[in-house]
C-alpha cells in the first residue's frame, strides 16, 4: 500500500465494477465483476403456424399426414396426428437444426457396429425422410395399383406400417425399420411436445393423459395424494384462460 | 463468511467529517483521512451515476442523461488539466455543488443536483474536491449539452433558478435529534433523493407540496417513499430501510431498476448510522399522498384472466399468495412500487426483465426474466391489474395501451 | 502459433461444480484466478427460465444444454476386439457444457458415499476373502476415508443448502433417516422436500418389510436457504424439470446458485468463456506444467501461463486432456500398467414399472431428488457371501418428472402405435409408477480409456475412445437389486409390475446415466493411481485433477456429493499445505 490514489482508486473500481460481457474476437467472452445481464434477453422457441410446408413436398406432406393419422388415430380419447399437429411439427423440425443434424457428430468414416452403438449413419433426418417417402411412394404405387400411401385403405395402411415395424416390408435401400421408428419418434414427439412446437394442436394429448404442461409451481398440491390436479394444461404460449371472455 | 448482515462499523458522522476536513494536509495520515472522507462523500452523493462512462474510467465523463427535455452527458470531473475539473478554482468546484455555476461562472442544467447539493456545509465540499484531486486525470472531452432548442440556452437557467432554487447550507432542526438532523442533511443534500422520488412541475423543478409522492423517469416510476402505508414506506420499519439501503434487500423487496445503481454504488458503501439517520428523517416525514382508490372487482373478465396468467406463470416465484421469498422474489401483497399510480416499473420489469441488485452482503442478484415476448398487450395489462388489485392490494387498472406504449417506448439503457 | 498472455496464479479448465469451488477457495485464498470454460456463460433468466424452461422437447429430447458431439463425442466399443465407433448423438450419458457444467441439468441427488466405499478392497477382501473378488476385477482403495471426508461432505451439502434427514449424527441413530450412513456431524441445512404419493407408499410398503425407508437427500431446496457465502436458494416448486433442465426458479443447487454470484464480483477472479483449452503445457522436464493453450471462437490460439493447474472438466474431457497433454502413462490392458484410462467405470441402474387401475399418482408433481428410498442393499451393507457378487445400491420410489414424450410407461404386450396404444397411454399415465435402483459399478483390468485411433474431433485431434461392458458382478447385482425392489412394489398392491434388470450389453444409445466414473483415479500407489490423496497428479505437482475422474470405482450413489466434497478436500490441500510449501503433497 503504497500509493494511497492507487489504493483508492482499486477499491473503488472493485466496489463499482460493472464490466459485464466485454465481447472480444480475441478472447471468447470476459465474464468479471458482475453477472452478465441484458435487458429483454431470452432465446424463446418461435410459434410454429399452420401454413405451406417448410421442407416438404406436397407429396410427401400428404403421405406423413396419412402415415401420423394411422399411429395417433383420431377416437374419442383425442384427434388423431394429423389434426393435432404432427405432420407440421415433423415439418418444421426437418426444415431446421434438427432435421439437419446440426451439432451432431457427422465426420467419417461411417461403418455399421452393433446395434447398442447406435445410428451410424451419414444422412441428416431430413434426408432419410425424403428418401424413405420416395421408397413408400414408389412401394405403394406397385402394390396398390398406382395409389400413393394417402389413398389406400386405412386396413391396408396399418398393414403396411405393421410390416414396417416388424420387419415384413422392405422399402429398396432404406432400412423400413430405422424409418418407421424414426417416424414413430417424431410423431410421439409431436403429439406430446409443447403447442408452440406445431403439433399437441390445443393440447389435445395433455388433455387426453392428463399433464398439465409447461406449469411450474405444484407446492399446493404435493401432499394432496390420490387426487386430480384441477387446473387445465397450459403451454408456453398460454392458454385459452389468459384471454379475457369480455372485454375488460 | 459472513457474519452479522450488518458488521460494517466505522460509523462516519457528518458533523465529524466537518470538523476534520479544516486540517488538511497537515500530514499523511491527515490527507488519508481527508480524502478517504471525500471518496465517502462522493459515494454518498452517488457522483458515479452520471459521472462514469458505462465500461469507462472513473468520473471522467460522457454518460448520457434523459431529462424530458433531451439528453445531457455527464462531464468529466476528473483533474485533468484541460478536459476535467483540475484548472478550476476551489470556489468553482464549491459553486458548482452550491450555486449551480461552473467554470468561469458558466450555468450548470439543474440534472447536476445542485439544488439539493446547496445543503452541503463549504467543508465537505471541498473534502469531495481533496479527493477528486486524488484520481487518476482522464483525458476525455466530454460535451454535456445535447439539448436542442431552446433549452439549449442556458441562460434560461437564470430565470428557472429564480423561480425555483433557494441556495443556501443545510441548517439543523435544533428541536430534533442529531440523528434525525444528520439524515436530513443527507437526504436534503448528498442523497439527493427527491430528484427521483419527488413529482417535478413542467420545468422539472420538484413540486415542493408533493415531496416524496414518486415520479416516472427514463422510463421506470420511483415509487413514493413517503410515510403512507398503500403507496409509500409506512409499513417499513426503521431496520427495514437500512437493511435495503445496505444490501439491497429486504423482507418485503429488493432494488432493482434504477434504484439498484443507487445501491449498488452509493448506499451499499455508507456506514450503517448514516443509513440509520437516513432512516429515521424519512420515517419522521408525513403519508401525504391519499388514500387507496377501491379495488378493482375480482370478478371482471380481466381480474379472473389476470390470475390464470399469474398462477400458471408468475406464481412459481412471487407464489399464490404473493408472498414472494425474501432474498430472491420480492413481495407482491402489499408492496408500495405495485401499488403506484404510475405503473411504468411494473411494466419495465414485465416486459425487459430486470437484474436484482447484487451487494456484499446480499451477493445474489437475481434477475427475473422478460415477458415482452411471451404476453400480449392485453395479458400484461390484466397480470398487473390482478396483482395491483389482489391480496389487499388497490390501484388503478393497467391498459393495453399502458402496455403498448412501455414496450415500444426506448427501454432506458441501464448503463 | 499461439500467442501468449500475461501469466495468472491459477488456471482452471472448466467452470462448473468443482472449477467454482477451486475458483472460490483459492481466490479466497488471494490468488488470481482464471477459469477457461469451452461453453457459454449460462443465466438462468436468459437460458432457463420459466417463462420457457419447461419445454420437453427442447431441453431433453434435442439436448438443448448439452456439448455438440460435433465439438467433441467418443467412441465405444465392449472389448477390444470390437472397432469402436462415434456416439453420433448423446445416448447413456449427457456431457455438459457451459458455466455450471452439469450443475446446471442436474436432478440435485446429494448422497455421501459408505465408509466402507472408501476402502473396498481392504475392507471386501477382510469380510470375504481375496477369492471371493472376481480375478479381473481392479478395484482400490482410495487412499482417503470418510472420515477425512466428511467435514467437506458438509461444507459441499451447506453450499447447496442440501435438504434431508439425518440417520447418524456423531455415531448416534436418528430416526426417520438413513441408518446405514456414515456418522455426520450435523443434520442437513434444510429438512426433506414433501413427498408425493408413489413414495409414501413405497415408503409404509418397505416399513412393513422391515426396511428403514428415508427421504432421499435432495439439492432442490425445501425452503428458501441462504448459504455461508450469503447467496439466497429458493423453495423447490415440484415443478418436474430437474434433470436435463436448468432450474427457472433459483431452487436447485448449481454453481449459478450458490457461488457464481458471490465469485465474479471478485477483482482476482475472471472467466473466459467459449474458450476451449486444447492442452495443458509441460516444461522441458516434463514434471512442471506452465499453463494452458486455448482457441476462441476465432480459432485462434492463447497461451494462458499459470503457476498452478487445475483441470476440473467433465470426467471424461478430463481423462483425455490428460492423454492430450501427454501427462502420466497412458493404461495398456493387456500389461495392466500405466494409469491415464485405467479403473472406467460406470453404474448401473435398473426400475421396476408397476401399474394400478384406479390410483392417481400425479407424476408431474416432481423434482430431481425427491423420493423415498431404502439402503438395506447398497455397498456392503448386507452380507454379499450367499449372492456371489459384491456391490449394491439404494433403491426407491423416487418421482423426478412426468413429461410425456419420454416419461410415458404401458403395460408389457401394448403396442407401440395406433389406437391400442393410446388407450393405453391414456389408461396408464397417471396410475402407473416406476420404482428405481441405483447400483454400483466397479473395475475391470479390461475396461478403460484411450484415444481413438480413427476418429478426430473438430480440431482434428483423437476422440477418446471408451472400452466398456458390464461384467457379470454387476449384472448378477442388478437382478438381485431389482427383485428386492420387486417385493417391496408388489406389496404397493398394484395390479401388474414388471422388472426391469439392467441386461446384456452396454448400450450407449439408451440414457441410464452421466456417473461415468475413474480414469485417471486417486490412490497411494503411482503405479495404480493416477492422482494422490489430494488430487494432485503424480507426475506433474502443480496439476491438480477434480471429479469423479478420481473414483477408483463407482459406488452405489450419485457422484456429485463426494465430486463436490473432494474439490473442497483438494482447496483445503492447496489452501493449507501447497501454497506454503509448493510441491508433491506425498512423497513417493
Amino acid at each position: 500500500m503504497t500509493s494511497l490514489s492507487g489504493v483508492t482508486r482499486r477499491s473503488l473500481l472493485a466496489s463499482t465494477a460493472a464490466l459485464l460481457i466485454a465481447p472480444s474476437a480475441s478472447y471468447g467472452e470476459t465474464v468479471q465483476g458482475a453477472l452478465p445481464w441484458q435487458p429483454d434477453a431470452a432465446r424463446p422457441p418461435v410459434q410454429v403456424r399452420p401454413g405451406p410446408w417448410a421442407y416438404f413436398t406436397p407429396e410427401e406432406g400428404g403421405a406423413i399426414e396419412a402415415l401420423v393419422d394411422r399411429l395417433i388415430p383420431g377416437d374419442d380419447l383425442s384427434p388423431g396426428g394429423k389434426d393435432t399437429g404432427c405432420a407440421v411439427f415433423i415439418d418444421r423440425q426437418l426444415s431446421s437444426a434438427y432435421g439437419q443434424a446440426r451439432g451432431l457428430y457427422m465426420r467419417p468414416p461411417f461403418q455399421e457396429g452393433s446395434p447398442e452403438q447406435g445410428p451410424q449413419s451419414p444422412q441428416t433426418p431430413a434426408q432419410r425422410y425424403r428418401l424413405a417417402l420416395a421408397e413408400l411412394d414408389k412401394h405403394c404405387k406397385a402394390a396398390f395399383a398406382g395409389k400413393p400411401f394417402r389413398d389406400i385403405p386405412d386396413d391396408q395402411k396399418d398393414k403396411l406400417i405393421s410390416g414396417m415395424e416388424k420387419g415384413g416390408v422392405q422399402l429398396g435401400s432404406v432400412s423400413a425399420r430405422a424409418f418407421f421408428e424414426l417416424l414413430l419418434q417424431n410423431t410421439t414427439e409431436g403429439f406430446f411436445a409443447d403447442p408452440v412446437y406445431g403439433g399437441n394442436r390445443d393440447m389435445a394429448a395433455w388433455k387426453m393423459v392428463g399433464f398439465p404442461g409447461a406449469r411450474y409451481d405444484y407446492r399446493d398440491w404435493v401432499e394432496r395424494h390420490n387426487e386430480r390436479y384441477p387446473l387445465p394444461p397450459v403451454g408456453i404460449s398460454g392458454r385459452p384462460g389468459w384471454i379475457a371472455q369480455t372485454k375488460g | 463468511m459472513i457474519g452479522s448482515p450488518l458488521r460494517l462499523g466505522g460509523a462516519l458522522v457528518i458533523a465529524l467529517l466537518s470538523a476534520t476536513a479544516r486540517g488538511a494536509l497537515a500530514d499523511d495520515k491527515q490527507a488519508f483521512e481527508l480524502i478517504a472522507r471525500g471518496r465517502y462523500l462522493a459515494t454518498a452523493g452517488d457522483c458515479t451515476a452520471c459521472h462514469t462512462p458505462a465500461r469507462g474510467a472513473l468520473f471522467s465523463g460522457g454518460r448520457p442523461i434523459d431529462t424530458p427535455f433531451g439528453t445531457l452527458l455527464g462531464p468529466n470531473i476528473t483533474p485533468d488539466q484541460e478536459t476535467g475539473i483540475g484548472n478550476w478554482t476551489d470556489d468553482e468546484f464549491v459553486n458548482a455543488l452550491k450555486v449551480g455555476t461552473g467554470h468561469n461562472g458558466e450555468h450548470i442544467y439543474p440534472a447536476m443536483p445542485y439544488t439539493y447539493y446547496t445543503n452541503l456545509t463549504r467543508e465537505d465540499a471541498l473534502t469531495i474536491r481533496a479527493y477528486l484531486n486524488t484520481i487518476e486525470p482522464i483525458r476525455h472531452e466530454v460535451h454535456p449539452n445535447q439539448l436542442s432548442f431552446p433549452f439549449s440556452i442556458r441562460a434560461l437557467l437564470i430565470g428557472w433558478n429564480g423561480l425555483f432554487f433557494k441556495p443556501g447550507t443545510f441548517s439543523a432542526e435544533p428541536r430534533k435529534s442529531p440523528e434525525w438532523n444528520q439524515g436530513a442533511y443527507l437526504v436534503q443534500g448528498l442523497g439527493h433523493c427527491g430528484m427521483c422520488h419527488t413529482p417535478k412541475n413542467m420545468f422539472g423543478a420538484d413540486h415542493l407540496d408533493q415531496t416524496f409522492q414518486g415520479y416516472a423517469l427514463q422510463g421506470w416510476f420511483a415509487p413514493a417513499v413517503t410515510n403512507n402505508a398503500h403507496t409509500g414506506i409506512g409499513a417499513w420499519s426503521v431496520d427495514d430501510l437500512v437493511l435495503y439501503l445496505k444490501t439491497g434487500r429486504n423482507r418485503f423487496d429488493i432494488a432493482s431498476g434504477p434504484m439498484a445503481e443507487v445501491v449498488a454504488d452509493s448506499t451499499s458503501q455508507m456506514a450503517v448510522a448514516d443509513l440509520r439517520a437516513i432512516a429515521i428523517y424519512l420515517k419522521d416525514q408525513p403519508a401525504t399522498g391519499g388514500s387507496p382508490p377501491n379495488p378493482v372487482n375480482a370478478d371482471e373478465p380481466r381480474m379472473k384472466s389476470g390470475a390464470a396468467i399469474y398462477a400458471d406463470s408468475c406464481a412459481a416465484c412471487h407464489t399464490s399468495s404473493g408472498e414472494g421469498i425474501t432474498g430472491l422474489f420480492p413481495k407482491l401483497a402489499g408492496a408500495p412500487l405495485v401499488q403506484q399510480a404510475d405503473p411504468a416499473s411494473l411494466l419495465h420489469v414485465v416486459l425487459h426483465g430486470n437484474r436484482a441488485v447484487a451487494t456484499d452482503l446480499a451477493p445474489t442478484g437475481p434477475a427475473m426474466p422478460a415477458y415482452d415476448w411471451k404476453l400480449s398487450d392485453d395479458q400484461v395489462a390484466a397480470v398487473l391489474t390482478y396483482i395491483r388489485n389482489s391480496w389487499g392490494n388497490a390501484a388503478p387498472a393497467v391498459t393495453a395501451a399502458d402496455v403498448s406504449g412501455a414496450r415500444h417506448a426506448r427501454a432506458a439503457d441501464a448503463h | 502459433m499461439a500467442r501468449k498472455l500475461p501469466a495468472t496464479d491459477v488456471v482452471v479448465i472448466g467452470l462448473g461444480w468443482t472449477g467454482s469451488i477451486l475458483a472460490n477457495e483459492l481466490t479466497d485464498a488471494g490468488l488470481n484466478v482464471v477459469a477457461i470454460e469451452r461453453g457459454p456463460w449460462r443465466d438462468t433468466a436468459a437460458d432457463f427460465p420459466t417463462t420457457y424452461a419447461q419445454d420437453e422437447l427442447r431441453y431433453h429430447i434435442r439436448h438443448d444444454l448439452f456439448l455438440r458431439p460435433a465439438q467433441e463425442t467418443f467412441t465405444v466399443r465392449h472389448n477390444v476386439g470390437q472397432a469402436a465407433l462415434p456416439m453420433r448423438t448423446w445416448g447413456s450419458f449427457m456431457p455438459p457444457n457451459g458455466v455450471g457444467g452439469g450443475g446446471v441439468h442436474w436432478n440435485a441427488e446429494t448422497w455421501r458415499f459408505l465408509p466402507s466405499d472408501f476402502q473396498l478392497r481392504s475392507h471386501l477382501t477382510q469380510r470375504y476373502g481375496a477369492a471371493f473378488l472376481p480375478e479381473d476385477m481392479t478395484i482400490q482403495d482410495w487412499g482417503i476415508t470418510y472420515d477425512d471426508l466428511e467435514p467437506y461432505y458438509d461444507r459441499f451439502e451447506r453450499l447447496c443448502g442440501t435438504s434431508g434427514r439425518a440417520g447418524n449424527i456423531n455415531g448416534q441413530k436418528q430416526a426417520g433417516g438413513n441408518p446405514f450412513e456414515g456418522p455426520r456431524s450435523r443434520d442437513y441445512p434444510t429438512p426433506p422436500q414433501k413427498q408425493p404419493y408413489g413414495p409414501v407408499l413405497f415408503a409404509q410398503a418397505a416399513r412393513e418389510m422391515g426396511y428403514s425407508p428415508f427421504p432421499q437427500p435432495s439439492g432442490n431446496l425445501s425452503q428458501g436457504y441462504t448459504n455461508p457465502l450469503g447467496v439466497t436458494i429458493g423453495p423447490c416448486t415440484y415443478c418436474g424439470y430437474c434433470e436435463w433442465f436448468g432450474c427457472g426458479n433459483y431452487s436447485k443447487a448449481s454453481p449459478q446458485t450458490t457461488i457464481l454470484p458471490v465469485l465474479v464480483r471478485k477483482p482476482n477472479f475472471e472467466a473466459r468463456t467459449l474458450c476451449e483449452v486444447i492442452k495443458i503445457n509441460l516444461d522441458a522436464s516434463g514434471k512442471r506444467a506452465t499453463g494452458v493453450t486455448y482457441v476462441d471462437t476465432s480459432g485462434d490460439e492463447w497461451e494462458q501461463p499459470a503457476d498452478l493447474v487445475l483441470l476440473c472438466a467433465f470426467q471424461l474431457f478430463n481423462v483425455r486432456m490428460l492423454l492430450l497433454s501427454g501427462i502420466g502413462t497412458p493404461y495398456d490392458p493387456q500389461t495392466g500398467q500405466g494409469v491415464i484410462g485405467r479403473n472406467y467405470s460406470y453404474q448401473v441402474t435398473s426400475s421396476v414399472d408397476a401399474f394400478w387401475n384406479e390410483k392417481n399418482f400425479n407424476p408431474f408433481v416432481a423434482s430431481g431428488a425427491i423420493g423415498m428410498c431404502i439402503d438395506e442393499f447398497n455397498g456392503d451393507n448386507f452380507d454379499h457371501g450367499p449372492h456371489g457378487f459384491v456391490g449394491g445400491g439404494y433403491m426407491g420410489a423416487v418421482q423426478t418428472n412426468g413429461r410425456p414424450i419420454l416419461g410415458t410407461r404401458v403395460p408389457p404386450g401394448t403396442p407401440t402405435w395406433g389406437a391400442a396404444w393410446k388407450k393405453a397411454i391414456a389408461q396408464n399415465y397417471l396410475s402407473s409408477y416406476g420404482m428405481a435402483t441405483h447400483g454400483s459399478c466397479y473395475s475391470y483390468r479390461d475396461v478403460f480409456l484411450d484415444l481413438d485411433p480413427t476418429y478426430k474431433d473438430a480440431h482434428g485431434r483423437p476422440l477418446m475412445r471408451i472400452t466398456f461392458d458390464f461384467h457379470q458382478n454387476e449384472l448378477r447385482m442388478s437382478q438381485f437389486l431389482t427383485d428386492r425392489v420387486a417385493e417391496v412394489t408388489q406389496k404397493m398392491g398394484p395390479q401388474q409390475i414388471v422388472k426391469r434388470p439392467r441386461t446384456g450389453h452396454y448400450d450407449d444409445t439408451k440414457y441410464q446415466t452421466t456417473h461415468t466414473c475413474g480414469g485417471a483415479i486417486m490412490g497411494t500407489d503411482p503405479k495404480t493411481s493416477a492422482l494422490n490423496r489430494y488430487l494432485q497428479s503424480w507426475d506433474v505437482s502443480n496439476l491438480f485433477v477434480t471429479g469423479a475422474t478420481a473414483f477408483p470405482q463407482n459406488a452405489g450413489y450419485n457422484p456429485t456429493g463426494t465430486v463436490g466434497a473432494l474439490a473442497f478436500w483438494a482447496a483445503d490441500a492447496i489452501r493449507n499445505q501447497y501454497m506454503k510449501n509448493p510441491g508433491p503433497l506425498v512423497q513417493t
